[in-house]
């Protein structure tokens, strides 16, 4: 790693205020951003914690029945916490990384790295979440904008993501054996006015909805309603552990668990 | 350089560290607890597992500074007071849960973790609790059994040999 | 009843205790006063040649110490290798100059350019940064048929990239061929030994220490092998004579094979400590590792099997590609060949065998044994082409291999070596009998009703533990001796200290060897220690490797403690007033056969240290022995290991449901400890068969660099295992009559899990006859959907 200080303010404003030193980066925790520190492929002069920010921690309930979590808030704590409001997003919360990576690793960290493998993206936007900042609201469906990229501005950090609760939801996960990343991961979630689909692990662009598999599931909510459909593997990722028609075929597959298992 | 105030192991302790130092390098260059390994650079290995405020987290991937003020637990406290080995480390000593000794500090870190919050898990829900330790000497099989016996279930079932 | 102490009992391993409390004593934590640090400058490319390398900006950065390059260690000699192999036609192989650090020419991703000494490692890391390559990158040759058909050549100096081209038995290969040419079946596999990286958890270190007073260097080092290292980099590197040089291996982290060899990074921290005048010390990272480490594996085979109409093997013919990396590591060359050559009997009585090998450089870190070395790639290959042989020809694989099973001992094998003593069938019926065979049907139905095909393989293993004996291993190219060392030294109160070779790095030596011991005197185990890893406490010892410590080293302690008690009995008799002849050792007591008259162990070791009433005219004070054992053969180990899968064919993945392994490692010392060795090995061999993958690509870069990319097995991965080793057929040439557990796990688990899946593939209808490992996922998915 190269030498930089480590501030820990315990305010937003603060944190927003130290952010706006030249080469800050904020530090959520950390379980990417330091791995990537220690192969000197950043070099912040400062990092700015977040954790130890009170408001942006917990999970509760917003006024219209959204789950609310606090950008620094823990895998593990939402697993814990939003399991009675929202069992498909705690269940994907409780199978990031591992125990000891959930008790740091923060969803507002996870969102804003936007890894093209992560979880919580497929979760924030298969529930077309709102993510909150210090500055504005975005919505999920403006937010990823593409591998590890987003949204956010320069010194903009996450201090909120509000999920809309669905009627019924699930997160399957079909892991990259080494990294237990997804190698294709598939957050399906049926509210009222429709099905939501979004992917993670398969696309070089990121997460991405499935328009053809809502449209299918919106009218009929089972694996069946996919038969006919098919991915293109065009644009999918292809490495080591998968062509791009491996993952376009998992795409479906996994859809169609994730449908079964959200009952 | 920042100070940093802990208490590890149920001591205070102090020092001055960059805010590059790690939490494993803390314990094992300032303080010389050297039972805590490093076995990767990308947080998977879990050889440093500790505790922090009564959780596990991986030490490698944590600053030394972020445990200003915390409770730090090291495979170096865990033993009774008298010395003798605390249950999790005698099971692994009675059923062979060990072989090189160099995941062992972690091992027994998160299986302390595991069996606070599950008391008695299931043969399925250790080894997926165990996803960030990795072990390259026993196969797993022995830590598994281990870690249901040292919850207090019955493993005589379990092949032994 | 099962005993509590001695040779079989299942003794708990001391050396846990220390594991457990955070109290082991590993490389890494070791922390000299005054010590620096070194930070290598490795090449991020696999094939260059290096015009300049200007560390004057780097010199100037904050903690710098010192700056090595290339040129510093012209005076040095290369990394040496200790096997030189002779081709088909009688020449030596080709044997490059392997430099500390590049000169001249880059051959691999991760090779040192430079090395950065500094007051802190940061700094060390810092400075490095500021260092200025001129580098042309040359075409690099990665894949080993284009390597060895004129593809760019790795060393300018050599004749093409071609170590050597062995054949083995030369004088079969006629034979062999008429052989398959009459033969009434054939079956022809081409397969890949995947490349593997060994990963013991504990990444390497290397401690120099020099003391200008004295001339003396000490090197700690993760080693399992430290006189090795000494007499390597001594004798051939630095040319440090052996009482100025102390190699120190303390607690080691696991070794698996990789931490056998001598490396660059101990020849530097030796060189830099002296050249700076401080300790100088590395401690790799993991991803440092994965390109510094020597790999294992990566062989590509052809091999062909031949049966008479009654399915009787007539022949084996075999053509391997075998992959050395950039250099040749320290027994990289023997691995393909008299590691593998010699064992492609396995458990069959096949008349003729003929294998060749080609062993070719490429632009990718050298390649030398881990855990069974050239074994398991014999075993693979022939456990593999016998499967798809039953499979062509509609035979139960199990009958198969039965008919064919060598039932006579002594067996002369055609490749050269003699099995001692075995018993193939009975590890099969205990196979069958652990594996539950018989409900195998009843579980397939049950995961067809879920939508999953379900999978049973089979396979036999032999392998060849001990490598011995010297002087025929110094004709076929050894260039040490492969014997080992012990020194038994009973203390005046009758506690022991035995000093051994052997290295113990998670084998349970500690505990173990007390208890050969403990049993041969009739003292309590915990009345005897262990001493092991440091040249200055030890007689001499070859270390720790090929599944030897107990089999060699082991030996060599009861040649020891037998001399122990002979000169025991002399001062008992002296004090009993009876003749030596006489003299009956049990439980720690001598008597007079035939008599009540004894005396203790205690009192017996305490006359020889305090000789009031003693007769130093006819022996000496003290009660100290050393031993040297030269093995007169080889051991055999060999088994029956069974492993079920089930397989999704939506997604390809494959799930280890039960696997049982049948072992006949002869005699058995803690049966606990054999288990865990199983165990342990099972675990490296599923992680091969389906999880492990060293890849590169064609530039010769590393795709798997990481725990991000190369997967390493995890609990979630693997089953408890059913082991059994009561089948024992102990070895008939040494003392204790045992064989080696070591590598067993890790020779004879991959093809039944191939087999495995290639069985419940065929049970859904597919018409797949091979993967080639690790069946991911991914390959298994391709290869369903490509049938």
């Amino acid at each position: 790693m190269y030498a930089f200080e480590i501030e820990r303010p315990s305010t937003i404003a603060d944190a927003v205020n130290a952010l706006k030193s030249e080469d800050a980066q904020a530090l959520g925790g950390g379980q990417t951003l330091i791995p990537t520190l220690k192969q000197r492929l950043a070099m912040p002069a400062s990092l700015v914690s977040l954790t130890g920010i009170g408001e942006m921690q917990g999970v509760c309930l917003g006024d219209a029945g959204e789950v609310c979590i606090g950008g620094a808030t823990t895998h593990a704590t939402v697993a814990r916490e939003a399991a009675a409001h929202y069992p498909g997003l705690a269940g994907l919360a409780s199978h990031i990384g591992d125990p000891a990576v959930r008790n740091r690793g923060t969803i507002g960290g996870s969102l804003a790295n936007n890894d093209p493998s992560a979880c919580y993206p497929a979760a924030a936007l298969g529930s077309g979440a709102t993510i909150i900042t210090n500055v504005r609201e975005i919505a999920a469906d403006d937010y990823f904008q593409g591998m590890f990229t987003t949204a956010l501005d320069e010194g903009e950090v996450i201090t909120e993501v509000r999920f809309p609760v669905p009627e019924k939801a699930n997160y399957q996960k079909f892991v990259q054996p080494a990294s237990r990343f997804a190698l294709v991961g598939v957050f399906v979630a049926k509210y009222a006015d429709g099905v939501r689909v979004a992917v993670t692990g398969a696309s070089e662009e990121g997460v991405f909805r499935w328009s053809e598999a809502e449209a299918a599931l919106s009218g009929d909510f089972s694996a069946a309603a996919l038969d006919g459909l098919s991915v293109p593997a065009d644009g999918m990722i292809s490495d080591l552990h998968g062509s791009s028609a491996y993952r376009a075929h998992l795409v479906k597959v996994i859809t169609g668990r994730a449908v079964t298992a959200a009952g | 350089m920042a100070s940093v105030a802990m208490t590890v192991n149920g001591k205070s302790v102090s020092g001055d560290v960059e805010g590059r130092t790690l939490l494993v390098d803390f314990l094992r260059n300032d303080l010389r607890l050297t039972g805590t390994h490093v076995g990767c650079d990308t947080s998977q290995c879990g050889a440093c597992v500790v505790h922090v405020n009564g959780e596990a987290v991986k030490a490698c991937t944590m600053f030394a500074v972020e445990a200003d003020g915390a409770e730090v637990a090291t495979i170096e406290g865990q033993a009774n007071a008298d010395g003798s080995l605390n249950v999790i480390q005698q099971a692994f000593q009675d059923h062979h849960g060990l072989q090189c000794g160099f995941c062992t500090p972690g091992m027994v870190m998160s299986a302390a973790a595991l069996l606070k919050d599950n008391p008695k898990p299931t043969e399925g829900e250790i080894r997926a609790y165990l996803e960030g330790n990795i072990c390259r000497c026993t196969g797993y099989h022995n830590i598994v059994k281990a870690i249901m016996a040292a919850s207090g279930q019955d493993v005589a079932t379990i092949a032994a040999e | 009843m099962p005993k509590d102490s001695g040779i079989g009992a299942s003794s708990k391993r001391r050396e846990d205790v220390r594991f457990l409390t955070g109290d082991g004593n590993y490389t890494d934590d070791i922390n000299i006063y005054g010590q620096t640090y070194v930070h290598f400058l490795r090449a991020d490319v696999a094939h260059a040649t290096i015009n300049s390398i200007d560390v004057s900006a780097a010199a100037e950065m904050p903690g710098v110490v010192q700056i090595f390059t290339g040129a510093d260690f012209e005076a040095v000699g290369g990394i040496p290798c200790g096997w030189q192999v002779t081709d088909r036609h009688g020449e030596p192989m080709q044997e490059p100059k392997h430099p500390v650090i590049a000169h001249g020419k880059i051959r691999h991703v991760g090779e040192i350019v430079a090395a950065v000494v500094g007051e802190s490692l940061a700094q060390a890391r810092d400075a490095a940064e500021e260092i200025i390559l001129d580098l042309t990158e040359l075409p690099a040759v990665v894949d080993m048929k284009d390597a060895a058909t004129g593809g760019p050549k790795v060393h300018d100096d050599l004749t093409s990239n071609v170590c050597y081209d062995w054949g083995f038995v030369e004088e079969n290969k006629g034979a062999v061929d008429e052989a398959i040419k009459s033969a009434a079946h054939v079956t022809t596999l081409e397969l890949v030994n995947n490349r593997l990286v060994a990963n013991p958890m504990e990444p390497r270190v290397a401690v120099g220490e020099y003391s200008r007073s004295d001339d003396m260097h000490t090197l700690h080092t993760t080693s399992q092998n430290p006189h090795v290292i000494r007499l390597l980099m001594g004798a051939f590197v630095l040319g440090i004579p052996e009482h100025k040089l102390r190699v120190v291996a303390p607690d080691v982290g696991g070794g698996f094979g990789t931490k056998i060899f001598h490396y660059a990074e101990e020849a530097f921290c030796t060189f830099a400590a002296k050249a700076v005048n401080r300790p100088v010390k590395w401690t790799s990272t993991r991803s440092e590792a994965f390109m510094s480490d020597a790999h294992g594996r990566d062989h590509v085979t052809k091999i062909e099997l031949a049966l008479d109409a009654d399915n009787n093997f007539t022949a084996v013919r075999t053509e391997t590609y075998a992959n050395m990396g950039a250099y040749l590591s320290t027994f990289a060359s023997s691995v393909p060949t008299w590691l593998h050559g010699t064992l492609m009997a396995g458990n069959y009585k096949t008349p003729n065998i003929y294998v060749n090998v080609k062993a070719v450089f490429t632009n990718t870190v050298p390649v030398d044994a881990y855990r069974g070395a050239g074994r398991p790639e014999a075993t693979f290959q022939l456990e593999r082409v016998i499967d798809m042989a039953a499979r062509e020809l509609g035979v139960d694989p199990i009958a198969l291999r039965r008919q064919n099973f060598v039932t006579e001992f002594p067996y002369a094998t055609p490749v050269a070596v003699e099995y001692d003593t075995g018993d193939y069938e009975a590890t099969m019926a205990k196979l069958e009998e652990i594996a539950d065979m018989g409900g195998f049907a009843a579980r397939r139905a049950e995961s067809e009703k879920n939508g999953k095909l379900r999978g049973l393989g089979v396979n036999c293993y032999i392998e060849a533990c001990g490598i011995a004996p010297s002087n025929l291993v110094g004709q076929l190219g050894a260039r040490a001796g492969l014997y080992d060392a012990a020194t038994v030294r009973v203390n005046a109160t009758g506690s022991i200290s035995v000093m051994v070779g052997a290295h113990s790095h998670g084998q349970g030596h500690e505990t173990s060897f007390p208890q050969v011991i403990s049993e041969m005197i009739g003292i309590p185990e915990d009345q005897i220690d262990i001493v092991h890893g440091d040249t200055s406490k030890i007689p001499f010892g070859m270390g720790t490797y090929g599944s030897r410590s107990l089999a060699v080293c082991g030996s060599a302690m009861v040649k020891a403690a037998e001399k122990v008690i002979n000169k025991a009995k002399k001062i008992a008799a002296h004090l009993l007033e009876a003749s030596d002849a006489d003299i009956e050792l049990k439980d720690g007591t001598f008597t007079v056969a035939g008599t009540d008259k004894s005396v203790a162990w205690g009192d017996v070791t305490l006359a020889a240290y305090v000789p009031h009433n003693y007769p130093l005219e006819d022996i000496e004070p003290g009660l100290e022995e050393t031993a040297f054992y030269d093995p007169a053969n080889f051991t055999y180990p060999a088994g029956a290991y069974a492993c079920e899968v089930e397989v999704d064919p939506e997604t390809g993945k494959v799930t280890i449901e039960r696997f049982s392994a049948a072992d006949d490692f002869g005699n058995v010392i803690n049966p606990m400890i054999v288990s865990g060795q199983v165990h342990g090995g099972i675990a490296q061999g599923i992680g091969q068969a389906l999880l492990e993958n060293c890849a590169y690509d064609d530039d010769g870069q590393l795709l798997s660099a990481s725990y991000m990319d190369y997967t390493m097995p995890r609990a979630d991965d693997l089953p408890f295992y059913s082991v059994d080793h009561s089948c024992q057929t102990p070895c008939t040439h040494n003392p204790l009559g045992v064989k080696g557990c070591g590598e067993a796990g890790a020779i004879g688990s991959p093809p039944s899990v191939v087999n495995a899946v290639i069985d419940a593939l065929q049970s859904g209808g597919k018409n797949v006859t091979h993967i080639d490992m690790p069946l991911t996922p991914a390959r298994v998915w391709d290869a369903m959907n490509n049938a």
